[in-house]
Parts: C-alpha cells; sequence; structure tokens
C-alpha cells in the first residue's frame, strides 16, 4: 500500500472546493437547526440553487462571475422566503418534511428533460469558467508545498472559497452574540416565551431561515466553481451529510461546522484512499474494491447515529445549549 | 412525545454494543446468504442514453409525445424545436420499447411503416455502448391514437394502484410515527428490505447458494420484514425510548439508520437493477384501452385483502384498540393499563411486514429491485402521510390514495420526469390551507 500517496491525499482534502462547501453549507444549517432550531431538511435545495443560479446565469445570460454569484445568492434567498410564508408557523416536523420536499422538487426541475436547454437536465452544466479564471490575478503556475501544490486556477478557488468561509463566519459569530442572536437563541429554547415578550417571532424566524440560505448557497457556488454542476450531487444524501458534518462539530457554534467539515472530508477521503487499498493489499479479502468504496457510506451512517445519541452536542459544542428542543 | 416508564437509563456502552450487534447482524446475515456483489456500479441519474430525431421531410417536429418503456420504468418526453428527444436510462444490454404518441403530430400525418402495424412503437436494443438511437418515418397515413377519456382512465387505474401499494407502505409509518413520534427516515430501508431478501432467497444475486421458487420466497422475505421490524425495536427503538431520547435526536438517528442499511444493500446486491421472476408478463386488455399484466392484478388484489385485513384488526381488535389509544394520548393508555412497549413492538412488526410487502410489489411496479428503491418513494409516503394527518392509519390510505392519482394523472399534463415533484408541490400547497390534513385533528399541528 501506497501510504505516502494516501496521506497526501488525505491532507489535500483539508483545503479542497468540496470541504469548503460543506464548511460553509454547514454554517447555513447551524443558522437554521442549532440557532433557530429550525429543521431544515432542505439544504441541498438551497446549494443546487446557489450552483444552478451561478451556472445558468453565467451560461445562458452571459453574467460575468460576480453577477452569477448575486443571481445564485439571490435565488436563494428568494426560495427562503417562499418556503418559509407557509413553513415557519407550522410545528418542527412539518417544517421537515416541506423543506426536504421542497429541495426534491427543485432537484427535479433542474433534471427534468423539459429545461434541458437551460439546465442541462442528467448532464448537468459545465463550460462556465471563463469570466471566473480570467479575474484571477495569480500568475500562471504551481505554487504551493507537498499536498497542498496546486495550479493558480485551484488556488483562485480556493482561496475565494475560503475569504467567503471567513466572511459568513465572522457574520454568523458576531450576529450570534447581538442581540438579534438571543432572540433567535430564544425562540430555539421557547417560542411562547419570546413572543410572550413582544418579538415577532415569525419575523426572526424567517430572517434566519434567508441567512442561513444564503450562507448554503454560497456554499453551492463553491462546490460548483472548480468544475462543474451536476444534478446527482444535490440528493436528499447531500442534506444528511451536511447534518452529519454539522453535528460532528457542534450544531450551535460558529467553528463547529467548520470544523465537522473537515473532519467529515478528512476521514472520508482516507477512508476512499485506504479501503480500496486494502482491498488490493488483500487484508480486507472479503470484500471486492466497490464493495470497499460503499464500505464509508455505511460507516458514515453508523457515525451518524452514534453521534446523535452519545455527543448530540458535537465535538465543540455546549451541552447545557443542546440543540434538540421539542 | 414522551413515553410514560419510569426504567433506568442505559448505560452507554450497552447501546454502542447494541447498535454495533445489529450491524454485524445484518452484516452476517447477507454474508452467509448473499456473497460477493456484481460489479456494476452505483449511478444518480442515469448513465445511458436512448435518443433520436422526429422529423417530416427534413422539417424537424417540435412537441412530438415518446414514452420509452424499458428497465427502470416508463419515461415520457417531448422533442425540442430541433425535433430532437434524448432520456436517460440505467441499463445496457437491454430492451427498450419507444412509443411515438401520434395525437401529437401535426394533423394529417403519421408514422409510416409499410413492414409494421404499428409503426409508431419501435423496439431498440441497447448494446455495450450504452447509447442508441431511434428515428420514426412520418408521412401522412392513418394514425393509431388513444383518446383522452382512454388515457385518463388508464392513468386512474394505474394511480389507484401505485396509491394503494403506497398506502400498504405508508401506514405502518404512519402508526409508528402515531405510537412513538418517531418520524422513520429508516422506513425507505424496510421496504427495500422485501425484494432484496426475495433476490438473495430466490437466488437472484449473489453466489445463490439457496434458489427458493418465488411463491415461497416472497412469503419467507415478508416474515423476515417482520422480523427486521421488531429487531429494530428491540435492539434499537426501545433503549432509545428508555433513554428519552428527543424525537429530532430520533429523527436523525433514523436518517443514519436509513443511511447505514441503504448502503449496506449496495454493498451486498450492487447498483444495478435486478429484475424478479415474472417481472415482463404479457399485457392482458381488461376494458376499454386498460391493460393490466396478471402480476399487475395480483398485485392489486393483494394490496386490498392486506389493507381491508389491518383496517379490521385495527378496528376491531384488542391489540388494535390500544394502538390507537397510544396514538392519541400515550400516558393515559399507559395509566390505563395498556403495556405501551409490548404494543409497539407490535407496530414495529406489523409497519416492517407490510413495507417489506409494499416494496416486494414496488420491485414489480417500477420494475425491477435496487439498492436505493425505497428511499425514492420515502418522499411521497411522508407526503401520503402527511396529506392524511400525521398519525393517522386510515389518513395515510386516504393521502396514499390521492398521492398516487395524483402522480399517475398529472402526467396527462406535465412531463413525466416531474410527476413526483408535482405531487410534492401539492402537498406544499394543501399545508398552506389544511396542515393538520385530510383526517388530522387541528390540535396536532402545535
Amino acid at each position: 500500500m501506497d501510504w505516502l500517496q494516501i496521506f497526501s491525499n488525505t491532507a489535500s482534502s483539508i483545503l479542497s472546493p468540496a470541504t469548503i462547501a460543506y464548511a460553509l453549507a454547514a454554517l447555513g444549517l447551524a443558522v437554521h437547526f442549532g440557532y433557530a432550531g429550525l429543521l431544515n431538511m432542505g439544504i441541498a435545495g438551497f446549494m443546487a440553487l446557489g450552483a444552478y443560479g451561478y451556472a445558468i446565469s453565467i451560461l445562458t445570460f452571459g453574467f460575468p462571475w460576480w453577477g452569477g454569484v448575486l443571481v445564485g445568492i439571490g435565488a436563494a434567498a428568494l426560495f427562503a422566503f417562499v418556503l418559509g410564508i407557509p413553513t415557519l408557523r407550522l410545528r418542527g416536523d412539518y417544517l421537515a418534511i416541506v423543506t426536504i420536499a421542497a429541495a426534491e422538487v427543485v432537484r427535479l426541475l433542474f433534471l427534468t428533460t423539459t429545461f434541458d436547454a437551460v439546465t442541462g437536465s442528467a448532464d448537468g452544466l459545465s463550460g462556465y469558467h471563463g469570466s471566473f479564471r480570467s479575474s484571477n490575478p495569480i500568475p500562471e503556475g504551481t505554487y504551493g508545498f507537498g499536498p497542498f501544490t496546486y495550479s493558480h486556477v485551484d488556488w483562485w478557488v480556493r482561496i475565494l472559497g475560503l475569504v467567503a468561509l471567513a466572511l459568513a463566519a465572522v457574520t454568523v459569530w458576531r450576529l450570534m452574540s447581538s442581540p438579534w442572536g438571543r432572540v433567535l437563541k430564544g425562540i430555539r429554547e421557547d417560542e411562547d416565551a419570546v413572543r410572550a415578550l413582544g418579538k415577532n417571532v415569525f419575523q426572526y424566524k424567517m430572517q434566519a431561515l434567508v441567512l442561513g440560505g444564503v450562507i448554503a448557497a454560497v456554499g453551492g457556488i463553491v462546490y460548483a466553481l472548480p468544475s462543474a454542476v451536476s444534478p446527482g450531487v444535490y440528493v436528499t444524501s447531500l442534506t444528511f451529510f451536511v447534518y452529519t458534518a454539522l453535528l460532528l462539530g457542534g450544531a450551535a457554534t460558529v467553528f463547529g461546522p467548520l470544523i465537522g467539515s473537515l473532519i467529515f472530508w478528512v476521514l472520508q477521503t482516507f477512508l476512499s484512499n485506504v479501503l480500496p487499498a486494502m482491498v488490493a493489499a488483500g487484508i480486507l479479502p472479503f470484500m471486492s474494491q466497490i464493495q470497499a468504496a460503499t464500505l464509508r457510506f455505511i460507516l458514515v451512517g453508523i457515525g451518524l447515529m452514534l453521534l446523535v445519541i452519545f455527543r448530540p452536542q458535537g465535538i465543540l459544542g455546549n451541552k447545557k445549549e443542546l440543540t434538540f428542543v421539542r | 412525545m414522551t413515553l410514560t416508564r419510569s426504567a433506568p437509563a442505559l448505560r452507554a456502552p450497552r447501546t454502542i454494543g447494541v447498535l454495533l450487534a445489529l450491524s454485524a447482524a445484518l452484516f452476517a446475515i447477507f454474508l452467509m446468504t448473499a456473497g460477493p456483489a456484481s460489479a456494476a456500479t452505483a449511478a444518480d441519474g442515469d448513465p445511458y442514453r436512448v435518443s433520436g430525431n422526429v422529423q417530416l421531410d427534413g422539417e424537424p417536429l417540435p412537441g412530438v409525445h415518446l414514452t420509452i418503456d424499458g428497465p427502470g420504468g416508463k419515461q415520457e418526453v417531448e422533442t425540442d424545436e430541433k425535433g430532437q428527444w434524448k432520456v436517460s436510462v440505467p441499463e445496457k444490454n437491454a430492451t427498450y420499447t419507444i412509443t411515438l404518441d401520434e395525437q401529437t403530430l401535426p394533423a394529417g400525418i403519421a408514422v409510416v411503416d409499410p413492414d409494421d402495424d404499428s409503426p409508431n412503437v419501435k423496439e431498440a436494443e441497447m448494446g455495450a455502448g450504452g447509447r442508441i438511437t431511434v428515428n420514426f418515418f412520418i408521412g401522412e397515413g392513418q394514425r393509431n391514437v388513444v383518446s383522452f377519456w382512454d388515457q385518463l382512465l388508464q392513468r386512474s387505474v394505474t394511480g389507484l394502484s401505485f396509491g394503494l401499494m403506497l398506502a400498504l407502505a405508508a401506514v405502518g409509518l404512519s402508526l409508528v410515527y402515531g405510537t412513538t413520534g418517531i418520524s422513520n427516515f429508516a422506513h425507505a430501508e424496510m421496504v427495500t428490505f422485501g425484494p432484496v431478501a426475495v433476490a438473495v432467497l430466490s437466488g437472484l444475486v449473489g453466489a445463490g447458494t439457496i434458489a427458493l421458487p418465488i411463491y415461497v420466497a416472497i412469503p419467507i422475505a415478508v416474515i423476515l420484514s417482520a422480523g427486521l421490524g421488531l429487531l429494530l425495536d428491540v435492539v434499537m427503538w426501545r433503549p432509545l425510548r428508555r433513554r428519552r431520547v428527543g424525537v429530532v435526536q430520533l429523527m436523525i438517528v433514523s436518517i443514519g439508520l436509513s443511511l447505514t442499511l441503504r448502503y449496506i444493500f449496495q454493498f451486498f446486491i450492487g447498483g444495478g437493477t435486478t429484475q424478479l421472476p415474472f417481472s415482463t408478463t404479457e399485457k392482458i386488455p381488461l376494458f376499454g384501452t386498460v391493460q393490466m399484466s396478471v402480476v399487475d392484478m395480483v398485485s392489486f388484489a393483494i394490496c386490498i385483502v392486506v389493507i381491508v385485513g389491518f383496517a379490521i384488526w385495527l378496528t376491531y381488535s384488542r391489540i388494535g384498540k390500544a394502538t390507537r389509544a397510544i396514538s392519541d394520548n400515550a400516558p393515559l393508555a399507559a395509566a390505563s393499563g395498556i403495556d405501551v412497549d409490548a404494543v409497539v413492538r407490535v407496530v414495529w412488526t406489523v409497519a416492517g411486514a407490510m413495507a417489506g410487502l409494499a416494496g416486494v410489489l414496488y420491485a414489480y411496479y417500477r420494475p425491477g429491485l435496487k439498492w436505493d428503491m425505497g428511499a425514492q418513494v420515502l418522499l411521497l409516503m411522508f407526503a401520503a402521510v402527511t396529506l392524511g394527518g400525521l398519525g393517522t392509519a386510515f389518513g395515510a390510505l386516504v393521502g396514499s390514495i390521492v398521492v398516487g392519482l395524483l402522480v399517475e394523472v398529472s402526467t396527462l399534463w406535465i412531463p413525466s420526469d416531474l410527476k413526483y415533484a408535482g405531487a410534492l408541490v401539492v402537498l406544499i400547497v394543501i399545508l398552506l390551507f389544511r396542515p393538520q390534513g385530510i383526517l388530522g385533528r387541528r390540535e396536532r399541528i402545535g
């Protein structure tokens, strides 16, 4: 087994766009689920809107890349708003079912052959990189050291992703320690008590839903920046994986989603490298390489169950500020 | 919702052990029976492509409706402004039937082929390349058309049988929700487990160490599904209830369980679609244009018999009454001397059996069994349960039939690859006006 290659790939995943995208999506979900107590099961739909909004506005309408980013964000904000009107008055499990259904509707709309000319249906979209890559100030070449050696294009994606992540994290951190954030946490703990204090609970929830949705959409854009948009990515499992990353780090924390996504992807990359290698080396003789690749998803499921049962507050969370109210 | 039992909280190591034992047991069951999986890989969005052109004398014909039938089920598509169409399909080395709806052609023309009495239907063999092109020759001639009302009738019958099948799965989901408060995402995998067990028992997947005939394999698979429901309650949900884990946590645990089981299925049966025996029997014309195969009719009859039996059980038997009492008010039921844990165990067993049976029927409906087939209808089940009223078994029945009809009949107006989306949109809209669902009570929405 080539341990050097395995560890190099694993280390490289620390800075991968997928890790940054998951961190952003998990941060958005932290605003929804961790701070506001909204059981949003449709985070994949927000990410899809970000990614498709970005790609479609560039490919179909000829926007510059930053215009595409704005469209992606706008689409997600609008989606959050429309989704919030009927659902925010409902109980938690209704909200979960409606958001998961809405995200699936979004995915099916992007997948259908009816809008093939715009969405690319099952093939997805690609080839929208011109404007983004020409705005790259880094001179052509390869930079970095060891496992973190990337081309100028790859660095540009990662730098912008990290900047977006830092901005989002600071925004969430400042907001959550402001009076607005305290009201939000109050709503999570006891909605009626906050309402009795004269606060408009519905508006606070709506603002949280839009804010978290926008952050998740930025995650979707970062996911789409390096290569292509594929409808197969934005399935319900993506929502579950983002939940796993969030709960791993700690739902009601700012750094929890970041740490959680990092650990999630480092482990995923490590397992996806090491398990097939172990099969090839004859250490796991009773399975094929494809089965070894499936094994890591089984481990994700088991990990999620154990996490929720035994450490629901996550790695960084505070047991007193448990997020599973009601 | 909480169950009033004053049991001491379990210590953590025991529950870890239980979870690991559960996973290990499932692994062991499959290792003994399944053997190595076929080499098919998983795919989100199907990898292969059927496409073609519809042209009249070199002029493209847009908006022509085609139906593509084969492994992976029926798909419908319309030609674009260049007269081109394409669909993605899950399998190569298979035969696809492409039907052109002549009613969507401009007036006075039809598909012509002197050697074929139904030239608007073509069969195409997909080879190893994974791509085939099917072109139709259009000219002036006699059409083979189906009127709107005949189509509506055919779709309604299909929708009703889909709805009844959905009901079979959804009443279990609803009962579990009513008695324990769990929104059980792993119900999808209880649905998948049925056909997977049938395939393993009849030697269709894996090494084939046992090869039972299908009519023996299906009852055993249903019993195994009931066993899975019971096992999950005994080793997992009951200990969690005793720890007084909250309902949102339980829901996320069920998501973890769903992922675990789903990928365990993929681990053992691979990512491809497996056909059960008799899945391609001939369709018999019944009345009008309504056609059903023998398997369709048997499946329809099984659904009705099981649902009626279930309804009688729930209404008149002692345990059925106790189940409804717990759904209404668990603490009160416990105080009146009902053994809540025992009833919940029965509910999980019944839910497992019905989900497994529904899965087998769904494998014939789709057609074919796949590792994530349950997850494909999970949202429709949730939609049905929510539509009917969360936690009410008869509401789930009504909701399922509404959803089934909606999914099939809506394809008269919307593209068929959006039919699930249509049903989900209706769910969201109905929740706007009647959040408690059709048969739900007002106070349940909180």
